[in-house]
């Protein structure tokens, strides 16, 4: 039976489908038969953060209505065999989302994968709640800044009573924060929320910490999940990201700023 | 076993009847969404006739209120109105939000349907100031409104919370105490008809005494709260002396007056 994760935030443009790219490569990389479904339908963007956006001719929501079946509708990504990507519709209305076909979805999925990675739309309107209510584990995608943090806790309570898991008094949904676009400098000089500041007020388990970092946009502008760029410091850090919520122990990195050598410390000056 | 209309037989059979029934009740008509203003005009009127509020129904008119003041504070006034004897039990007009709140709060949401006006045409803006009672009609069976905020009821007269209450979340113990073993996030809102523990930091609201009795207290770790009421007295954070932030307290009514104290 596949896990279920959603990447979710309450506001907008923070980095879930960043996200949802790199975990997910990730996973497959680790020989994961892994997932991943856009639901942000009529402003699809994973399959561009993908690289696959020219061989999407199904979609999510073609399966939904049953004019097309999965296998039909799956991309296989062509850097790592375990990795498909389920595209949004650009076009269709977000009602066509309904929750018995998003279900039979799931469900079918699941027989056939171990993680089902759900890139979930900003807010709490319809599309959200959909991706986020199958789900087992949710990423909560938080920049350290107040509004977002905010949002988040909203998010959070959201997901507590809004969930199957929730509905059929299940074992709770897990969830993990994860803090992106996070840049220690800014941080140092109380321009923005310290991971601890974030922590106190959310109290979650944290499952690691992004660096702002121009590795993010090249990526996405070239169509490659951030994780497979091993030498920028976002990339690694979305692969501890993966090794801890596969369970292993990794220490937290970038947190902090670099000590200044002699040198740069002159250049600043 | 279930009653057969065909055989009418004995009387013992017939336990109730189903029957609708109008009342006349006075009805709170909100002109202002400011409660601090309604509170104190409130207290005055009641103060000159405590005994004509005692144990009178009443239900909350807000349909004079502009469209988008969603952010009437509905727990406070009913706290209020219970402090004073009175039993809110309904609210009329509002908006989705308000709807919410009134169910959490369990008071019935009185759709245009079941209040008939005397004949008068509809005045949306209810600048009728003359009208100080409706008909309403309350149906036999309550109406089902979609729930915006989660409701966690309590079993046996207390309520445990041991997972964080999170902004936009309403926890409301009715008929005993609340007791929360976690942090309670700023837009969080707890309500108990009695008293009120919080174990991690408090930076919501909390509303002890719901049901207006004003022997209620709130006790927490740190308090850090945006709002502590007991039976509608209340105190939002500014009003609250740096000192006592972020330090065990409790709260209390002593002769109305609303009071903090470190623990
Ligand atoms: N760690 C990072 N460093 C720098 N830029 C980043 C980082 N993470 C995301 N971004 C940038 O932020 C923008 C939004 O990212 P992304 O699309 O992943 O967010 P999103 O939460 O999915 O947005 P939406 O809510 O619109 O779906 C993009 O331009 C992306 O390149
Ligand atoms: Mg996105």
């Amino acid at each position: 039976m596949a896990r279920i994760i959603v990447i979710t935030s309450g506001k907008g443009g923070v980095g879930k489908t960043t996200t949802s790219a790199a975990l997910a490569m990730g996973l497959a990389q680790r020989g994961k038969r892994t997932v991943v479904i856009d639901f942000d339908v009529g402003l699809r963007n994973l399959d561009l953060i993908m690289g696959c956006e020219r061989r999407v001719v199904y979609d999510f929501i073609n399966v939904i209505n049953q004019e097309a079946n999965l296998n039909q509708a799956l991309i296989r990504d062509k850097r790592c065999d375990h990795l498909y990507v389920l595209p949004a519709s650009q076009t269709r209305d977000k009602d066509a989302l309904t929750k018995e076909g998003v279900g039979r979805v799931l469900e079918e999925l699941a027989q056939s994968y171990d993680f089902i990675v759900c890139d979930s739309p900003a807010g709490i309107e319809h599309g959200a709640t959909m991706a986020m209510y199958y789900a087992d584990d949710a990423i909560v995608v938080t920049n350290p800044e107040v509004s977002s943090v905010r949002d988040s806790d909203r998010m959070l309570g959201i997901l507590s009573s809004r969930s199957r898991r929730a509905e059929n008094s299940d074992e709770p949904v897990r969830e993990f924060l994860l803090l992106t676009r996070y840049n220690a400098e800014r941080v140092e000089i109380g321009e923005m929320l310290s991971v601890e500041d974030v922590q106190e007020i959310l109290s979650l388990n944290l499952l690691g910490v992004i660096p702002e970092s121009k590795a993010v946009l090249n990526a996405s502008n070239s169509g490659i999940p951030v994780i497979l760029d091993r030498e920028s410091d976002a990339g690694q850090a979305y692969g501890d990201v993966v090794s801890r919520y596969l369970g292993e122990e990794v220490p937290h990195r970038f947190i902090h700023t670099e000590k200044k050598g002699f040198l740069s410390r002159i250049f600043r000056g | 076993m279930a009653v057969n209309p065909q055989k009418p037989g004995s009387d013992a059979l017939r336990s109730f009847e189903l029957k609708a029934a109008s009342f006349t009740l006075p009805i709170i008509r909100l002109l202002d969404e400011n409660v601090e203003a309604v509170a104190a005009r409130l207290g005055a009127k009641v103060e000159k006739a405590p005994d004509f509020f005692r144990n009178t129904p009443v239900v909350i008119d807000l349909t004079a209120l502009p469209s988008n003041s969603g952010a009437v504070e509905l727990p406070l006034l009913v706290g209020l109105l219970r402090g004073y004897g009175m039993i809110p039990f309904g609210v009329r007009g509002g908006d989705k939000e308000q709807h919410a709140t009134a169910e959490a709060l369990e008071l019935a949401v009185l759709r245009e349907s079941y209040v008939r006006r005397d004949r008068s045409p509809e005045d949306p803006k209810g600048s009728d100031a003359t009208e100080t009672a409706v008909e309403v009609e309350v149906p036999a069976s309550s109406v089902p409104i979609k729930t915006l905020a989660p409701v966690r009821r309590p079993n046996q007269g207390f309520m445990l919370v041991t997972r964080p209450v999170r902004s936009g979340q309403r926890v409301y113990a009715a008929g005993g105490d609340l007791t929360v073993s976690a942090a309670v996030s700023s837009g969080a809102e707890l309500m108990a008809d009695g008293n009120i523990h919080v174990y991690g930091p408090l930076r919501g609201r909390a509303l002890a005494g719901m049901n207006g009795n004003t022997e209620a207290r709130i006790f927490c770790q740190d308090l850090q709260a945006e709002l502590v009421s007991i039976a509608g007295h209340y105190r939002v954070s500014e009003n609250i002396p740096i000192e006592l932030r972020g330090v065990p307290v409790q709260i209390f009514l002593d002769q109305k007056l609303l009071r903090i104290e470190k623990l």
